[in-house]
């Protein structure tokens, strides 16, 4: 049995970085991850990351600015952790050979990002997320120590008898064999949960397996009801246009030809926070001053061309390749959608989470640092800063910890359950039918605009999906690379997700950030100054709790851009 | 609505069974990608259908298949376009898995067995001089740009699956390997450069063995033009560092520029003795090794000679005005510096607005025009 005193689960940034700090702490460390480490999501944040670096700019500034874009719901004490690591991480990233942008006089260059009071976003054209972790990549394979599982899934975390995390149950989806691995520590880092919506911005693998997997074991969720719609994704297949669009210059015009941020945001325009553009398009949609397809217009083409080429290179292509349209030459049909989970489990400022041993970092994890609303160009920030927190803490923790023993008896069940899944007969409906039917009931019942009667039926719909998918059907036998037995495991933790989403969205009664709520359509600082937690109860169902929101220097305001 | 005929060739290493293709009818309009046909025909007929993929819009680099023998994203491929650029004689669009690497499932290659192994030849991470300095690293704006390109490569595998050199030299280090290699030689903070250069020349199924077809130029997704990084790689090696390479490489790129300046075109019968020569045919003529590896290659020189003929062997004559070429040659290597353009910086080729926007000026001789290697 493989035995570790770090072991990652997930290797996109968040993960890549833990194992790299914790490997340079000196501790033993395993990489696990469900596809390999550079297909992680973490490739699709396009447009940069934040740091305070430019003497002319703050920590402060760059602090308050996520504070207020979290709609005062952001952990302050942590906000401040990663806005002041911001400059130091960047530059460690940038000596380990990143490409960042230069100035003409060779320092590093930044462009204008969302909910910012300064240009402080560093980017790589517009394949930053891409930039990083093919670089972090690249110092896993120098530092091969670190052993390395791609291709192998975790159907379940173990604790011991004392409660304490002690490893994982996994299956090696090349061959389907299964194994239990010890660890004196458990880094989740294994993304979001994008999946439970349909459309999103978000890839094929993100289905919350690591904040499903902590809930089963009893580590609260926090934030859950905030899921963020992004601003600018096309109409039909969601897939993203960055922010980094509107941060060169590039307007929103609805049907009419108004460039209507002038009505929602007048100072900030198209720059304002997500949630304000995004409840701005759609309240233009809904009052039927979009396009006939349900959108609206995003106009690029008053940007440089040249700067589009060299800025923008990926955005034309996918203007091209999946919208058929030359952002250089039209404007480009776009709506909000689906793009990130503020939500997740509960940790402290090093990654802790409730569950002695267990860490988590990046978006499966919840600091919280987003609070109601994540910034642009902080989520990159948010997986390195407590990536390499939760690392080096984890690796910090096993050195005076005894290996801990996981029980055989638990991969025994494991292997039962999958041979049933994957033996079972076909009577049910397939995965992607019952994926499917969740992710448009989330879209359109647990989106931009809430209510409590559409949440409720949300809620019995996923309740009902749950049941039905106890017997969904397979019709694959094998056992290497069982795609169809690993998207009926997905399903479950989806179904887990989202129920904790929509139990989170109905507690919230009020709005803030992307939680906004028809029926209380204005913000609560007296009442619901505070995250909900969701954690498992005896029969696994969602229990509601409270925790705190850590206030250090900025006191709630009213949020204006 | 359109409908497609997908033939997936199938493979399941469990059954005892060889491949097979198995066809399945999806129900898609013309913009939807063979992605999207190869999901649906798994959401709706066969969810056994092995193939990676993730993020369907192109960046994570896990849906490389090919397509009526091409090598591609499935994602990015749509499918009207793959109708109509030959399907066989069924009308199917033709769905493989990629060339060049062991089959595991379905669609599903080891890529560890080929490709990643080909990344790790490379030494692939900064090798930084020194400590790193307080801030960051100060480098042209240009530099980045320029590697940039060789980033934007998101390791999908087509560029291996498509190389012509690999399917001959299954030990050829491969354009994603070397394109990996070039964004390190290029970056200004690497130390490594002429060392990387070094090791790349030397090693028989290096730089040198790429055979100029354009097949990962043509394969590549993201416009990294893996070929034109090797031929980067290349000019860096001869032209910065004359590194003198066993194979013959840098020999073999002075005699071709010579001749040319020579005669303007090439003359077949010159180049083995001064491609061993090291550019020189009196070396290739006097230097005993350089006389061996003639003789090794007698062979090529007898069927280049039936080919051309005796006279055209021996006797090459020049082009009417070969006094332009002369002068083409005398303004380019009058210039200090080597100019590398690639498509961040030019755009497409297609878009005269963006070209004209860059000075007139070409790379150096033997490059292939740049930027305009969108496919």
């Amino acid at each position: 049995m493989p035995a570790y005193d770090v072991l990652v689960i997930g290797a996109g940034l968040a993960g890549q970085r833990a194992a790299l700090a914790a490997d340079e702490a000196g501790a033993t460390v395993g990489i696990l991850s469900k596809v390999h480490p550079v297909r992680s999501h973490s490739n699709a944040a396009q447009g940069g990351i934040n740091a305070a670096l430019d003497p002319e700019d703050s920590w402060e500034s760059h602090a308050f600015d996520t504070v207020k874009g979290s709609d005062y719901l952001g952990d302050q004490d942590a906000i401040e952790i990663m806005c002041r690591e911001a400059p130091q991480e960047l530059l460690d990233l940038e000596h380990e050979g990143v490409t960042f942008h230069r100035d003409e006089t060779g320092h590093l260059g930044t462009r204008a990002f969302g909910g910012a009071s300064a240009a402080r976003t560093y980017y790589v054209a517009d394949i930053t997320g891409q930039a990083i972790l093919h670089v972090l990549y690249e110092q896993l394979m120098k530092h091969d120590e670190v052993e390395r599982h791609e291709e192998w899934f975790v159907t379940s975390l173990l604790r011991g008898d004392d409660g304490a995390i002690a490893g994982a149950v996994v299956r090696n989806i090349r061959d389907g064999a299964m194994d239990l691995f010890a660890a004196k520590t458990v880094i989740l880092a294994s993304g979001g949960n994008g999946q439970v919506y349909n459309p999103t911005t978000n890839a094929l693998i993100c289905t919350g397996d690591g904040i499903a997997q902590a809930y089963r074991i009893g580590a609260p969720l926090m934030d859950m009801e905030m899921v963020q719609y992004h601003p600018t994704t096309l109409a039909g297949n969601g897939l993203l246009i960055t922010e980094g669009a509107r941060g060169e210059g590039a307007h929103l015009y609805n049907a009419a030809g108004e460039r209507f941020m002038e009505r929602y945001a007048p100072n900030k325009m198209e720059l304002a926070s997500r949630d304000v553009v995004s409840r701005a398009e759609q309240t233009e949609i809904n009052e039927g001053r979009g396009f006939p397809d349900g959108t609206v217009a995003l106009d690029i083409t008053v940007v440089d061309k040249k700067r589009i080429h060299e800025a923008l290179r990926e955005i034309v292509n996918v203007g091209r390749d999946f919208a058929g349209v030359d952002i250089t030459k039209e404007p480009i049909h776009i709506k909000p959608g689906n793009h990130y989970t503020m939500g997740g489990v509960k940790t402290d400022t090093d990654g802790r989470t409730e569950i002695e041993g267990l860490y988590a970092a990046g978006e499966v994890a919840c600091v919280s640092v987003h609070g109601g609303n994540r910034l642009g160009a902080n989520s990159l920030l948010d997986t390195l800063i407590f990536g390499r927190r939760s690392g080096a803490h984890a690796a910090a923790r096993a050195r005076g910890v005894e290996m801990p023993a996981p029980a055989r008896a638990s991969l025994d069940d494991e292997r039962a359950l999958i041979d049933a899944i994957v033996g079972r007969e076909r009577t049910g409906r397939r995965v992607s039918e019952i994926k499917a039917e969740l992710g448009e009931t989330m879209d359109s019942k647990v989106a931009v605009f809430r209510e409590q009667a559409s949440l409720e039926q949300a809620l019995a719909k996923v309740k009902d999906l749950k049941e039905e998918a106890k017997e969904v059907a397979i019709d694959d036998r094998g056992s290497v690379f069982n795609q169809d037995a690993l998207g009926a495991l997905e399903l479950v933790y989806m179904l887990d997700n989202a129920e904790c989403i929509v139990a989170a969205a109905i507690e919230r009664k009020e709005s803030r950030g992307a939680q906004f709520r028809t029926d209380f359509p204005e913000r609560d600082d007296e009442q619901w100054l505070k995250h909900i937690t969701v954690s498992a109860d005896d029969e696994g169902a969602p229990r509601i709790g409270y925790s705190e929101v850590t206030m250090t220097q900025w006191e709630p305001q009213e949020r204006k851009y | 609505m359109a409908d497609y005929t997908l033939k997936l060739r199938r493979f399941d290493p469990e059954s005892g069974q060889a491949a097979y293709w198995q066809s399945f009818d999806v129900d898609l309009g013309p913009e939807r990608s063979v992605l999207d046909g190869i999901l649906k025909a798994r959401a709706t007929e066969d969810g056994s259908i092995a193939i990676r993929c993730s993020c369907q819009a192109a960046i994570c680099g896990s849906c490389a298949v090919r397509i009526n023998g091409k090598s591609a994203l499935a994602c990015n491929t749509k499918l009207g376009e793959a109708s109509a650029n030959g399907v066989d004689e069924d009308g199917a669009i033709v769905v493989e898995p990629m060339g060049n690497m062991p089959v595991l499932k379905d669609l599903i290659v080891d890529m560890d067995a080929v490709h990643w192994k080909k990344i790790q030849r490379v030494t692939p991470w900064l090798l930084p001089e020194g400590d790193p300095p307080e801030r960051e690293y100060i480098v042209p704006a240009e530099a980045m740009i320029d590697v940039t390109q060789a980033m934007a490569c998101i390791q999908c595998g087509a560029c291996v699956s498509a190389c012509l050199s690999m399917e001959v030299d299954p030990e050829f280090i491969g354009p994603a390997a070397l394109a990996k290699a070039y964004r390190f030689v290029a970056d200004p903070r690497d130390g490594a450069a002429e060392e990387r250069l070094r090791d790349l020349a030397e090693d028989p199924h290096g730089i040198y063995d790429c055979t100029h077809c354009f097949a990962c130029i043509e394969a590549c997704p993201k416009d990294v033009a893996p070929m034109d990084q090797i031929m980067r790689l290349r000019r860096r090696a001869t032209s910065d560092y004359e590194i003198k390479d066993q194979n013959a490489g840098y020999g073999h790129e002075q005699a071709f520029v010579r001749i040319v300046e020579k005669w303007g075109t090439l003359h077949e019968g010159q180049m083995p003795v001064r491609s061993f020569g090291q550019g020189s045919m009196v070396r290739g003529q006097t230097d005993p090794s350089a006389v061996g590896k003639l003789l090794d290659s007698a062979e090529t020189g007898v069927n280049t000679m039936r080919k051309v003929g005796p006279r055209r062997f021996f006797l090459h004559h020049k082009l009417p005005d070969q006094k332009q070429v002369k002068r083409i040659f005398k303004e380019i290597e009058s210039k200090d510096e080597r100019i590398e353009l690639n498509m961040y910086i030019v755009g497409h080729a297609e878009e005269p607005g963006v070209a004209e926007e860059i000075e007139p000026r070409d790379v150096t001789l033997g490059a292939p025009a740049e930027g305009g290697t969108d496919s």
